[in-house]
C-alpha cells in the first residue's frame, strides 16, 4: 500500500527536473550530508537511494513493504530489505545511521509518533516528507464540498486509501514537539514542486504548501 | 586399490569417491589435517573441485559456490556420472548471473560427500577399505574449514562472493561468520541459521529408511557387497516431497493416472505422482552413496550458528563488512521466509549491509535451482553492485 502511493507519486508528471528526478527527492538529497549512512524507510523503487548514492556518495539502506519494490531495488544493486515501518524499525540498534528518511510514507503508518521516535533513535537526523492536509484545495473540498479530499497526489477514495494518518504542516510541528524532535530545517513545496518562499510564515506554508519536507534531529 | 569383490556399480561409486572424473583434486597430507568439530583430525584427505572462468591478476574476482545436500562440484558443466547438465547452469556460466566471463568460480565437493572429496565412500588409507561408518561425523563448519584450506592452496586470500542454497546457504552463513575478512559478499539462499525440529524430523525418517534396509549391513555394504537401494530410494522420495509444495505437486500431477484410465485396486503406481517419486528414488540411488546421505543430513541437523555465539546470531556478524543478499521463496516450507527474515534481523542488529528479497513462486524449496527470472535479476543486480564496490570492471549488459 505504501509503495502504491509512492509509485503514484513517482509517476506524477509534475515536479520533475529536466534530469527526471522528483523535486522533493532532490530536496531531501540536499539535506543529507555527503558520505553519510542513510536508512530510507519505505524506499519504493529505490529512486531516492540511487540519487543519494550517485550524487552524495551515501552509504544507503532501504526498507520497503512491497515485494515488487524490494526486488526491483535489490536488482539495481541497492541494499534493501522487505519490511514494515511500523514493526521493523524496532530491530535496528541505536545510532546505526546518520539519517533516517521517511518520504511520503508517514501518513500511511499505523503509529506515526512511534515511527518518528524510532527514526530519531536509530539515526542522528530524521528527514520526513509528507502531503500537507492543510493545503487550501483540501480545506475547500472538506469545508465546501463536504467530502473527503481527492487530489492528484492523494487519488484514493476514503474506503480504499492506504493513508490513515493525515496531518497538516501545523499538525506535524506538534508531533515534533511531542516526540522531542528539534526542527533543523523545513521546506514546503507548491503544487508544481517548487519550494515556497523560505521566509513565509507557517500559516502561509500550511495553506499553500502541497508537500513539506522536515529535517529533524534529536533534542539535547 | 584393495580387492573388494563387490558389485560393479558399487566399485564404480568407490572409484568416483577416490578418483573423480572431470574434476581437479587438492590433496592434503598428514602434515595438514582437517581439524573436525568432532574432535578428531582427518588426514590425509582430498577435495575434489571444479573451476570456471579466470582468476584476475589482483585475485579479487573469485566466487565460491557451495552445493546443497545431494549436489556436487559439477555446478556449470555436464555431470560425468549422470550425464546431465550442471546443477546450477541457469545461474552460473557465461553470461549468467554468476558470470564466468567476469568471475572465477570455484565449486568444491563438500567433506563427507561422495563425488571425490573425502567422505564415507572414500577409501580409508589405514585399512584400504571404504570408510563407511568409521568416518567421523562432520559439520557444516568442517565443510567450510576444508574449503578455506582449499582457498589457501589456490592462493586466494579473499573471496568476492560466496553463494549457495539450502545446505549451501548454511555454508555461506558459516563462511561469513568464520572468515568475515575473506568474504566480500554473501548470498545465502533458501536457508536458515539453524535446522528446525521439523527438518531434523524429516532427515531422521530418511536415515531410518536407509538403516532399515537389510542391505545397508550396518554401513558395511561397500565392503560386504549389496547396496541399500530401497532404503535410500525411500529416503529420497520422502525428502523430495519436502523440496516441492502442495501447489506445485497439484499443478504438475493432480490426481492424474499413470498409463491407465482408472484405479487398478492394487499397490501399483496408479498415480503419476507415485511413478514420479519412484523414478526420483531409483535415479538417486545410481548417483549417491547411502552412508554419505546419513553424514550430510546429520551435518545439516547439527547446524546452529547461534550456539557458537552465546545463543545470539547477531554476535556472529558483529561489525561485519560483508554485504549480504538473503533470498527466500514464498512456497518454501522447508526453509520458510521467516527463517530468512530471522537472518536479516540478526544482520541488521549487527549493522551489516543486507538486502533481502522474497520471491513469489509455487515451486517450493527447489525453486532456487529452477528457472526463476526474478532470482536471476536479483543475484545479477546484487553482484553488479558489489562488483562496483570491489572495483571489478563492469560486466556485459
Amino acid at each position: 500500500m505504501l509503495s502504491r502511493l509512492k509509485r503514484d507519486l513517482t509517476m506524477a508528471e509534475a515536479a520533475r527536473t529536466p534530469g527526471g528526478a522528483r523535486v522533493d527527492l532532490l530536496l531531501i538529497a540536499e539535506m543529507v550530508a555527503p558520505g553519510a549512512r542513510v536508512l530510507d524507510v519505505g524506499c519504493g523503487d529505490g529512486e531516492l537511494l540511487r540519487l543519494l548514492g550517485e550524487n552524495r556518495g551515501v552509504d544507503g539502506r532501504g526498507i520497503e513493504l512491497s515485494r515488487e519494490g524490494v526486488n526491483e531495488c535489490v536488482a539495481k544493486g541497492l541494499a534493501v530489505i522487505q519490511g514494515d515501518a511500523d514493526t521493523d524499525l524496532a530491530d535496528y540498534p541505536n545510532d546505526a545511521f546518520d539519517y533516517v528518511i521517511l518520504s511520503q510514507t508517514l501518513q500511511a503508518t499505523r503509529r506515526p509518533r512511534v515511527v518518528l521516535e524510532h527514526m530519531l533513535r536509530i539515526g542522528r537526523h530524521a528527514v520526513v516528507s509528507f502531503p500537507n492536509f492543510g493545503h487550501w484545495k483540501i480545506r475547500l473540498q472538506v469545508a465546501l464540498g463536504g467530502h473527503m479530499p481527492l487530489t492528484d497526489n492523494l487519488p484514493y477514495a476514503w474506503w480504499e486509501t492506504p493513508n490513515i494518518h493525515f496531518c497538516s504542516i501545523k499538525d506535524f510541528r506538534q508531533l515534533c514537539i511531542a516526540a522531542g524532535a528539534h526542527m533543523e530545517k523545513a521546506v514546503a513545496l507548491n503544487a508544481w514542486g517548487s519550494p515556497l518562499r523560505f521566509n513565509a510564515p507557517w500559516w502561509f506554508w500550511n495553506l499553500f504548501g502541497e508537500q513539506a519536507v522536515f529535517l529533524l534531529s534529536r533534542r539535547g | 586399490m584393495a580387492e573388494t569383490g563387490t558389485a560393479p556399480e558399487i566399485s564404480a561409486r568407490s572409484r568416483e569417491a577416490d578418483a573423480p572424473r572431470d574434476s581437479l583434486i587438492a590433496r592434503f597430507g598428514a602434515d595438514r589435517p582437517l581439524k573436525l568439530d568432532a574432535g578428531v583430525d582427518l588426514a590425509p584427505f582430498q577435495i575434489a573441485y571444479k573451476t570456471y572462468g579466470t582468476l584476475n591478476a589482483a585475485r579479487t574476482n573469485a566466487v565460491l559456490i557451495c552445493h546443497a545436500l545431494t549436489g556436487d562440484q559439477h555446478v556449470a558443466s555436464e555431470n560425468p556420472v549422470t550425464r546431465k547438465p550442471g546443477w546450477w547452469e541457469t545461474m552460473v556460466g557465461s553470461g549468467r548471473p554468476i558470470d564466468t566471463e567476469r568471475y572465477f568460480v570455484i565449486c568444491p565437493n563438500v567433506v563427507g560427500a561422495c563425488m571425490g572429496t573425502t567422505g564415507p565412500a572414500s577409501t580409508n588409507p589405514q585399512t584400504g577399505k571404504p570408510w563407511g561408518l568409521e568416518f567421523p561425523v562432520i559439520t557444516i563448519r568442517d565443510m567450510v574449514r576444508a574449503q578455506a584450506m582449499l582457498l589457501d592452496e589456490l592462493g586466494i586470500d579473499s573471496l568476492f562472493a560466496v553463494a549457495g542454497g539450502s545446505m549451501g546457504g548454511m555454508q555461506v552463513l558459516q563462511w561469513a561468520a568464520s572468515f568475515p575478512k575473506r568474504v566480500f559478499a554473501a548470498l545465502p539462499i533458501a536457508c536458515s541459521t539453524r535446522h528446525s525440529a521439523q527438518n531434523i524430523a524429516f532427515h531422521e525418517v530418511g536415515r531410518q529408511a536407509v538403516m532399515a534396509d537389510p542391505e545397508w549391513r550396518q554401513g558395511r555394504y561397500l565392503t560386504e557387497g549389496g547396496t541399500p537401494a530401497r532404503g535410500l530410494a525411500v529416503a529420497r522420495m520422502g525428502a523430495h516431497i519436502t523440496y516441492l509444495s502442495d501447489a506445485a505437486l497439484h499443478r504438475k500431477f493432480g490426481r492424474k493416472f499413470q498409463d491407465r484410465d482408472k484405479v487398478t485396486f492394487s499397490f501399483d503406481a496408479d498415480f503419476e505422482v507415485e511413478s514420479y517419486l519412484r523414478h526420483q528414488g531409483s535415479t538417486f540411488v545410481d548417483r549417491f552413496d547411502a552412508n554419505c546421505y546419513l553424514y550430510l543430513t546429520r551435518a545439516m541437523d547439527y547446524f546452529d550458528l547461534a550456539a557458537d555465539y552465546d545463543g545470539v546470531v547477531a554476535n556472529a556478524y558483529k561489525g561485519a563488512d560483508t554485504r549480504f543478499c538473503v533470498i527466500s521463496f514464498t512456497s518454501d516450507w522447508l526453509f520458510p521466509t521467516s527463517d530468512s527474515r530471522a537472518i536479516v534481523h540478526a544482520l541488521n542488529a549487527g549493522g551489516a549491509r543486507v538486502s533481502f528479497a522474497e520471491i513469489v513462486t509455487d515451486k517450493g524449496h527447489d525453486a532456487f535451482l529452477l528457472d526463476e527470472p526474478e532470482l536471476f535479476a536479483i543475484v545479477r543486480g546484487f553482484l553488479d553492485g558489489a562488483g562496483k564496490a570491489r572495483g571489478l570492471p563492469p560486466g556485459r549488459t
